[in-house]
């Protein structure tokens, strides 16, 4: 019951991307995935590639409103790790059918499947940053992913007050979707 | 600039900034005009997405601090300020494949050069004959054997033609058979023989070197036995030791007896032991036992000059036999050789009657 509650926990830390609880996480279980990827023809880099990668997928899922809790932690992981090293292999045809190690023990297609929707919605999202050019990247950034407060950011670029600062925040977002929409427009 | 007043607008209402009446008012001019609507719902989806990307850089910043200080802290170990042993791995791991070409190459090499060897070496081949059954004379007991068992169906398919044969014995309960592996040459599968019972059978190993090869009865019609009777020796031999042996000269199971003459086998080959007792073609892979009902060899071949000389492989090398196929195929970790032989105080026919069930008539087909 307690492991339980303390799952349920680190599930929420990690939405609220509270670094103690991906600590925890990471801690519990990157040995073992790192020990899986290099047994099976991976290198470090690639260990740490993948471990990350499914840590977003669980996130991703974490997010979800219908999210509930169906299994351990490591299984989940363990599972969408072998998944991804699979299809990596495969990309990189250095295939073989025989992986160590793991049992799949749950289906994670699915969420795989969303997870490599999302970063294709991200990479675009990323293009469009790269090219709205400067100040407004950094000030996208620094108000959206950085949160950083309106007052804090108007002296940081030197606007004479808040206001401008937001002004301008309109103008960039403005630009930046536009960039986005034409992209994801062509995209499909 | 009107682009500019809208977004303003919609950010108030999404954070619950405007007054009661001004949310009344927007939210009719949504209704009333779908091109506002329409940004609207745009700007939304727009806001989610540079959220859930905002989320997601953040997450890899986390996840990016909490790898380095985890790596820092020694608690993760990426190779690289680590031990030689790590690294050789990591090396390891990134040349498999072209250290596995190289060993493949090496072994074609070793192959080839051992054959040269071999067809220069001084030992007369023709001088020792290999006791697999000669074709002729397999044909015509394979005519006979299926007249014997008329009323089932055999198992062999029409077109093959038989290539060799001999005998073999269990080495486990499950259906695992030691013979010789000269009976398969030109092979591609063989049947197995036991009281007029035919019985399908898979080649898993063959050791040329060794001359042994391991079977396994694959067949819905064979029941394993409970235990083996013999156990199989891991101890050395002894000069003038009284040994006996069951094989398949011709279609039935035949006896015979002889002791032990010599250590080593043809020309001092350590390999084998030379045995005195009249062996025929067919007792090839049959089991050679000693008075306890221990197996310590395989029949494998007789001096042509000499009478009444044969040789047999010694019982250790069934050992080092079953771990090669154990570390070539995961499947077969189960197998388990006997080593207590329960039929050491029975009299000699008695321990025929036991030994009969386990010693199998094999012909090899193509």
């Amino acid at each position: 019951m307690k492991a339980e509650l303390n799952e349920e926990l680190l599930l929420k830390g990690l939405a609220e991307n509270n670094s103690k609880a991906i600590e925890t996480i990471y801690k519990q279980n990157f040995n073992i995935v790192q020990a899986f990827i290099l047994n099976n023809n991976g290198s470090y880099d690639e260990a740490r590639d993948i471990f990350q990668e499914a840590m977003i997928t669980l996130y991703e899922k974490v997010q979800t409103e219908s999210f509930v809790l169906t299994c351990k932690i490591n299984t989940y992981v363990y599972s969408v790790c072998r998944r991804l090293w699979l299809k990596r292999l495969q990309q990189l045809g250095r295939y073989s059918n025989q992986i160590d190690g793991f049992e799949e023990t749950l289906q994670v297609e699915d969420e795989i499947e969303a997870h490599e929707r999302k970063n294709t919605d991200f990479a675009m999202m990323e293009k469009a940053l790269n090219s709205i050019g400067e100040p407004c990247r950094t000030l996208l950034e620094s108000f959206y992913i950085k949160k950083i407060g309106m007052q804090e950011l108007a002296k940081q670029f030197g606007y004479t007050n808040a206001d401008n600062a937001k002004t301008q925040k309109y103008k960039c977002l403005l630009r930046l979707k536009k960039i986005f929409f034409a992209q994801y427009k062509m995209g499909e | 600039m009107e682009d500019i007043l809208l977004i303003q607008t919609i950010e108030r209402y999404l954070k619950g900034k405007m007054l009661p009446e001004e949310k009344t008012i927007f939210e009719q001019q949504r209704k009333n005009i779908p091109e506002i609507d329409q940004m609207f719902v745009e700007h939304i989806m727009f806001l989610n997405q540079l959220e859930d990307f905002a989320g997601n850089q953040r997450l890899k910043q986390s996840l990016h601090n909490v790898h380095n200080q985890l790596a820092k802290d020694g608690i993760i170990n990426e190779g690289a300020a680590t031990t030689t042993k790590a690294k050789v791995i990591q090396l390891w791991n990134r040349y498999r494949k072209v250290t596995a070409i190289a060993a493949v190459v090496a072994g074609a090499m070793a192959l080839l050069t051992s054959g040269l060897v071999a067809f220069f070496a001084p030992v007369n081949k023709l001088a020792i004959q290999e006791l697999g059954q000669e074709v002729e004379k397999l044909k015509q007991g394979q005519r006979y054997q299926v007249n014997k068992i008329h009323e089932v169906e055999s198992k062999i398919p029409k077109d093959a033609e038989v290539r060799g044969g001999g005998s073999g014995f269990l080495i486990d309960n499950k259906g695992y058979l030691v013979t010789n592996a000269h009976i398969f040459k030109g092979a591609t599968f063989a049947n197995v023989y036991n009281n007029g019972k035919e019985y399908k059978t898979k080649i898993l190993f063959i050791d040329s070197e060794k001359d042994l090869a391991i079977l396994k009865i694959e067949d819905k019609d064979f029941a394993p036995l409970k235990s083996l009777p013999y156990g199989i020796s891991k101890q050395g031999i002894d000069l003038g030791e009284e040994v006996f042996t069951l094989g398949y000269p011709k279609n039935e199971i035949v006896y015979n007896m002889g002791y032990l003459s010599a250590k080593t086998g043809y020309a001092g080959d350590t390999l084998t032991c030379q045995i005195q007792m009249s062996a025929n073609p067919g007792n090839s892979g049959g089991p050679l036992l000693n008075k306890k009902g221990e197996i310590i060899g395989v029949i494998s071949t007789r001096q042509r000059q000499a009478e009444g000389v044969t040789f047999a492989i010694t019982a250790k090398y069934i050992y080092g036999l079953v771990n090669d196929l154990k570390k070539s195929d995961v499947a077969y970790q189960n197998i388990k050789l006997p080593t207590y032989s329960s039929i050491k105080g029975m009299d000699r026919v008695g321990q025929i009657k036991k030994i009969e069930d386990c010693v199998f008539l094999i012909k090899a087909y193509n």
